[in-house]
């Protein structure tokens, strides 16, 4: 593999966490789901390119499912639902930006460790892209916990996903099924949360999943 | 005799970041005048106000110190040199190792931190309010430049800028996340050291959001020439920072002769010109944060240089 | 040359002479200056020696065993390369704490509470420098301590004195057990206390690894490592002015000086996770420190607060060193080692000056608090002048010095990709960004140290009474800004003064500096770094007078005074102008809500009611908060237990101390 292939994977795949890191900067449900469809359109870009490098034709398929899917139908899907139920204020964060951040680049620098550390061997290529997809896993857990909106929490769990299909497409002869079902897999849970969302907010008249905790009768 | 052609290239740069600063920042203005459909002052407009200024008396608050009439000429100072230390047309001129990129960024702190006390000297609130603001605004940049620096230096080894530029022009660099990001961060700080628009207003006075206007409300005549000047030459010097690190092409090295150095010079225009009409495009597009949003704004840089950093250890080299 | 630790023991003995007679003459009028004289006098003789010890040869100076202490054990001193540079560091501050003292003591209420114990004080810190055992070591070491608890308390009726006097004792005690059992451990089990058997024992890595938290803990709670800093901020300041610079600029430093000679000189070889540990301490530090000046707006503890800041900024230096010399990188850890050092130099040189400066500002004015001072350039032109020299070098700001180690201490960070860890390549740029972070902070700081102080109009009518100090203060002063600035111009000569402490604990040294061309430093080659300080000062001199030449030539000559502008605001009391706390109010905003737990309250009356609107702030100190206050609730209530003990029966005390023997005896029975 010469020099600027490995160049452009590796900057598609850091452009992929610099697009978490914007995530958890959005403090707005429109930005956030706009970003999670840039997010989309990167891992799109990323896959075929690594198509393109292993001459894996199948990926074509996984990186157009990427980017009709994810960067065009669920984020149009979630903005309808947004203005449906009618909450375009800010997100209450659980935790403030800067702390976020910082935890950010923490879970960064500890998979950056673990990754390098764990796989002195391999080929370079699908090294840092293990280190990356670990790193957009984590901060798509992240996401998840600092948000009290469901809407957000469902995007933190997609981008996740993203961070998984990352890694599937970086390790060579993965077969197409997987991906296949993975994608189906996380459009049927975004069909559930989007159910239960509607749930929630029928019952509760709030998405914020704060609400379940009162209603379990647990203190916050 | 060699020494004296050296000297006297290093002397032509010197004078050349003098001349050219003002007419960078009466480029930016004119730019985005015409972007605005309006005509816009002229070119030359910059080199008029402070030729106005200079012939203008002084002002002095009752109050003022000896430091008070002191701080621009060092202000002045610290930012020329500093402006001077930076590859513009040539790298790896004769004292261009004067100081580092390390030491360039502390050169400006020290402008920074007379500016600041100049501001408080006569005992205004608006000079204390602008004061204040600018340390708090240091305080998230200063670190944010330190850690793209980190990220230049263990990309390209040195922290000479000379160096950096030339292991930047050579093709072994190639495309890295790091860079990219460390470009972005260096934007945002370059935005904020410079007083420019989302972060503060160059162009106005009577709002309370203003940082760097209330610093300097007090000067007049002589000490604010002195002081707008060394404004001037700060924009000059983070754009030649900019285009000398991420766009090195076109940079001669010394000892190669007059014509060299005279296309040198015309690529170096060239560059401030395109990055004149991007700071003027970006400018019009974007509005003025309010201040307690530009630590955010800060922030991120820094979390983008840290990024930066940290990104480094999975890429080819290291 | 067997004499120059023998000269140096008669120098120490000299001083505790000096105290000896202090005592009986302290009631006297020309005490103060007996006193002083005679301290200036010895420590500058000392200096001397220090000095040509350092750039001599150290190594070839034979150690001096006296008859005293442990009867079989004796009393060793010592001089190498370590011990020669901490000499000079000591008797600098001394010589220039006496010279300030010359003008400063007179305005002493108590003369006779501070005069015995400052000569002593000095003793101590030289003494602890020159042991070679570890008893003398810590019999030294509490007796610098207790010297300068006796200063702290001088001015014992003062409010807060007592209770910042109490915290020390009980912190200087504790550090002093930690010590205790530090080379209790490196001892081993055959008790041998010299250096020269410490050093050549193989200790476990378990012992190793315990002496170093020990350490950390020991010679850390001298220096003021957070978490153990509390005292410091409470304690320097309560002191006289000249006693505050001593503590801060040099007892520190002695502090600085137990850690590399354990550490560095008698554990042997160090894990590399000692790195990560001192290089976290060290950055949470730095940061930790300069956050907590700037929310202060006592002057004095402001300065104590920054001490915090700039131990951080050495130890971080001193980790890297570590985590260097743990992988065989001798080369970038002479250089770590080196920033360090220069550091501690550097520190004693401002710290020194700013404390002096704070001192005439409280002689001059009878205030400490800034909200009451302001305008004092006016007043006080060249106090303020000296004070801003501190102020530009402790910001690490060039040409002066406090910018040099701090460059130093980045060059050193720029090799950390070298390291095979994976958890320090991480982990060094990180500490990178809070060193830079805690060097803006800290200029922010001092931006307000000095604008809210010297500059703006005066807050209160002491201040406009002020007067100029004294000229043997401002000697002291100007002595110490020459030095800020010459060791700011001429960084390699003082690197080159550093090579043989390198040379003996790392085994290398950084690359002759004054050989190189016009003079600059260059830590490893041109091409990748290189500073010149004197190149940068000419320049700034040069195109600022050019600036001023051209204008005085071309430009208008006139000038007018006139009232302040202001956005034609009208001039308003000088109680409407910035004040400490609103200077630092955005940087709480950004910084308090995580470091300090800051909250800020607004409560609005309604609309048409009377009553004042105010704002309230929070700050919370989370240190104390969360490892001190569980602390002492705990002994609290122990106490409150144990307080039943004084009230029983003869017969029940009897048991007790029956019961206390039988349970000894038992343990001693059952102890394999």
């Amino acid at each position: 593999m010469n020099g600027l292939t490995f160049d452009i994977a590796h900057l598609l795949a850091g452009g992929l966490v610099l697009v978490s890191f914007m995530m958890l900067y959005q403090d707005r449900l429109f930005a956030l789901i706009n970003v999670f469809a840039l997010h989309a359109v990167v891992l799109a870009l990323s896959v075929a390119w690594q198509a393109y490098v292993q001459d894996a034709h199948h990926l074509y398929v996984t990186a157009a499912i990427a980017l009709i899917f994810k960067a065009i139908v669920i984020p149009v899907g979630l903005h309808r639902i947004i203005q449906r139920i009618g909450i375009h204020r800010d997100i209450e964060t659980a935790v403030g930006i800067g702390p976020t951040m910082l935890a950010g680049i923490g879970l960064v620098a500890l998979s950056m460790v673990l990754m390098l550390r764990v796989t002195p061997e391999a080929d370079p290529l699908a090294r840092e892209d293990l280190a990356f997809a670990l790193s957009i896993i984590l901060l798509g857990l992240l996401v998840m916990v600092t948000r009290r909106n469901a809407v957000s929490q469902v995007v933190g769990f997609m981008s996740l996903e993203n961070g998984l299909v990352l890694a599937a497409t970086g390790a060579k002869g993965m077969p197409l099924v997987v991906e296949i079902s993975v994608a189906f897999s996380i459009l049927i849970a975004f069909i559930v949360i989007g159910v239960f969302l509607f749930r929630i907010r029928e019952r509760f008249d709030s998405v914020d999943v704060g609400a379940l905790d009162d209603y379990r009768g647990e203190r916050r | 005799m060699a020494l004296i052609a050296e000297l006297a290239v290093q002397g032509a740069q010197m004078m050349l970041v003098l001349l050219l600063a003002p007419l960078l920042t009466g480029f930016v203005r004119k730019v985005k005048a015409r972007l605005l459909r309006r005509q816009g002052p002229s070119l030359i407009q910059p080199y008029r106000d402070l030729l106005r200024l200079m012939r203008k008396e002084v002002v002095l608050a009752g109050n003022a110190s000896w430091l008070f009439r002191v701080i621009p000429y060092l202000i002045f100072a610290a930012t020329w040199v500093a402006a001077a230390l930076i590859p513009t047309f040539a790298t790896g001129l004769t004292f261009s190792w004067t100081a580092d990129l390390i030491a360039i960024v502390a050169l400006l702190g020290s402008a920074r931190f007379f500016l600041a006390l100049a501001g408080m000297d006569v005992g205004t609130s608006f000079g204390g309010i602008g004061a204040s603001r600018e340390v708090m605004i240091a305080s998230l940049a200063e670190p944010a430049m330190l850690l793209i620096v980190f990220s230049l230096a263990l990309v390209a080894g040195a922290t000479q800028l000379s160096t950096v530029a030339a292991f930047m022009g050579s093709p072994e660099v190639g495309l890295r996340v790091s860079l990219g990001m460390s470009l972005i961060a260096l934007v945002m700080v370059a935005l904020a050291e410079n007083a420019r628009i989302p972060v503060d207003n160059p162009s106005t006075h009577l709002e309370l959001t203003m940082v760097h206007e209330a610093m300097v409300l007090e000067y007049s005549g002589r000490h604010l020439a002195m002081i707008e000047f060394a404004a001037f030459l700060k924009l000059l010097l983070y754009v030649s920072l900019i285009s000398c690190v991420f766009i090195p092409w076109g940079l001669v090295t010394a000892r190669s002769g007059p014509g060299a150095y005279a296309l040198g010079v015309a690529v170096y225009i060239g560059k401030l010109a395109l990055s004149g009409i991007l700071l003027a495009v970006f400018e019009t597009a974007i509005a003025k944060m309010r201040v307690f949003r530009v630590p955010d704004f800060l922030g991120a840089a820094l979390m983008l240089a840290l990024l930066g950093t940290l990104l480094l250890f999975v890429s080819r080299s290291l | 040359m067997t004499s120059i630790v023998a000269l140096l023991l008669w120098g120490a003995a000299a001083f505790l002479g000096t105290a000896m007679l202090a005592v009986a003459v302290s009631r006297r009028g020309s005490a103060t200056h007996l006193v002083y004289g005679a301290t200036l006098g010895i420590s500058a003789v000392m200096f001397a020696i220090a000095t040509a010890a350092l750039t001599g040869d150290p190594a070839g100076v034979s150690p001096v065993t006296l008859p005293l202490g442990l009867p079989w054990i004796g009393a060793h001193f010592r001089l190498d390369a370590l011990s020669a540079f901490f000499l000079v560091v000591v008797n600098l501050g001394g010589t220039v704490a006496s010279l300030y003292g010359l003008g400063y003591g007179h305005h002493e209420p108590a003369p006779h509470r501070v005069l015995p114990f400052f000569p002593a004080f000095l003793a101590g810190m030289n003494m602890v420098v020159l042991a070679d055992d570890a008893f003398t070591f810590l019999l030294s070491w509490e007796f610098m301590s207790l010297a300068s608890w006796a200063l702290v308390m001088a001015h014992h009726r003062e409010q807060d004195n007592t209770r910042a006097g109490y915290i020390y004792l009980v912190m200087a005690s504790f550090g002093t057990l930690a010590l205790l059992l530090a080379f209790g451990l490196l001892a081993g089990p055959d008790g041998t206390y010299t250096f020269d058997a410490m050093r050549a024992a193989e200790p476990s890595r378990f012992a190793a690894a315990a002496a170093l938290v020990l350490m950390l803990l020991g010679a850390g709670s001298k220096a003021g490592l957070v978490p153990l800093h509390v005292w410091l901020p409470l304690a320097h300041p309560a002191a006289p002015s000249h006693v505050s610079a001593l503590m801060s600029g040099v007892m520190t430093k002695v502090a600085v000086y137990g850690f590399l000679r354990v550490v560095f000189d008698l554990l042997g070889e160090p894990a590399w996770w000692s790195g990560v540990v001192v290089l976290f301490l060290g950055g949470l530090t730095a940061v930790l420190g300069i956050l907590y000046a700037l929310m202060e707006k006592d002057l004095k503890r402001l300065l104590a607060y920054s001490t915090i800041e700039n131990i951080g900024v050495i130890f971080v230096s001193l980790g890297l060193a570590l985590a260097f010399k743990a992988n065989a990188m001798p080369s970038a850890a002479a250089l770590a080692l080196t920033a360090a050092l220069f550091h501690v130099l550097n520190h004693s040189f401002f710290k020194s000056l700013l404390f002096f400066g704070a001192g005439a500002v409280l002689t001059a004015t009878g205030e400490r608090n800034m909200e009451k001072l302001g305008g004092l350039i006016h007043r006080m032109p060249l106090t303020s002048f000296v004070f801003l020299v501190g102020c530009v070098s402790i910001s690490a700001l060039p040409p002066f010095n406090g910018f040099v180690s701090e460059w130093l201490a980045f060059q050193a960070i720029l090799q950390s990709p070298d390291l095979p860890q994976w958890g320090l390549k991480v982990m060094v740029p990180a500490v990178g960004g809070l060193l830079a972070l805690s060097a803006a902070l800290a200029a922010a700081c001092f931006v307000k140290a000095f604008g809210i102080t010297f500059l703006g109009r005066p807050r209160s009518a002491a201040v406009e009474q002020a007067q100029e100090v004294d000229r043997y203060a401002l000697a002291a002063m100007f002595t110490l800004a020459a030095l800020c600035l010459l060791a700011g111009i001429l960084p390699g000569l003082v690197i080159d003064g550093l090579s043989p402490v390198t040379l003996s604990l790392i085994g290398s040294r950084m690359p002759v500096q004054m050989a190189q061309p016009w003079l600059s430093i260059v830590p490893i080659a041109e091409s990748r770094s290189s500073y010149n300080g004197l190149l940068v000062f000419v320049f700034i001199a040069i195109s600022a007078s050019l600036a001023a030449f051209v204008i005085h030539r071309f430009a208008s000559h006139a000038l007018r005074r006139g009232p302040a502008w202001g956005c034609g605001f009208p001039d308003v009391t000088p109680a409407a102008q910035y004040t400490a706390v609103s200077f630092a109010q955005p940087i709480r905003r950004v910084f308090g809500t995580f470091a300090f737990r800051a909250r800020e309250k607004v409560e609005m009356p309604p609309p048409g009611a009377t009553a004042p609107a105010r704002l309230t702030v929070e700050i919370h100190d989370v240190v104390w908060e969360t490892f001190y206050q569980p602390i002492t609730g705990a002994v609290g209530y122990a106490t409150e237990k144990l307080n039943r003990l004084q009230f029983l029966t003869i017969r029940r005390y009897l048991t007790l101390v029956f019961l206390y023997l039988v349970t000894l005896l038992l343990v001693l029975a059952l102890w394999p």
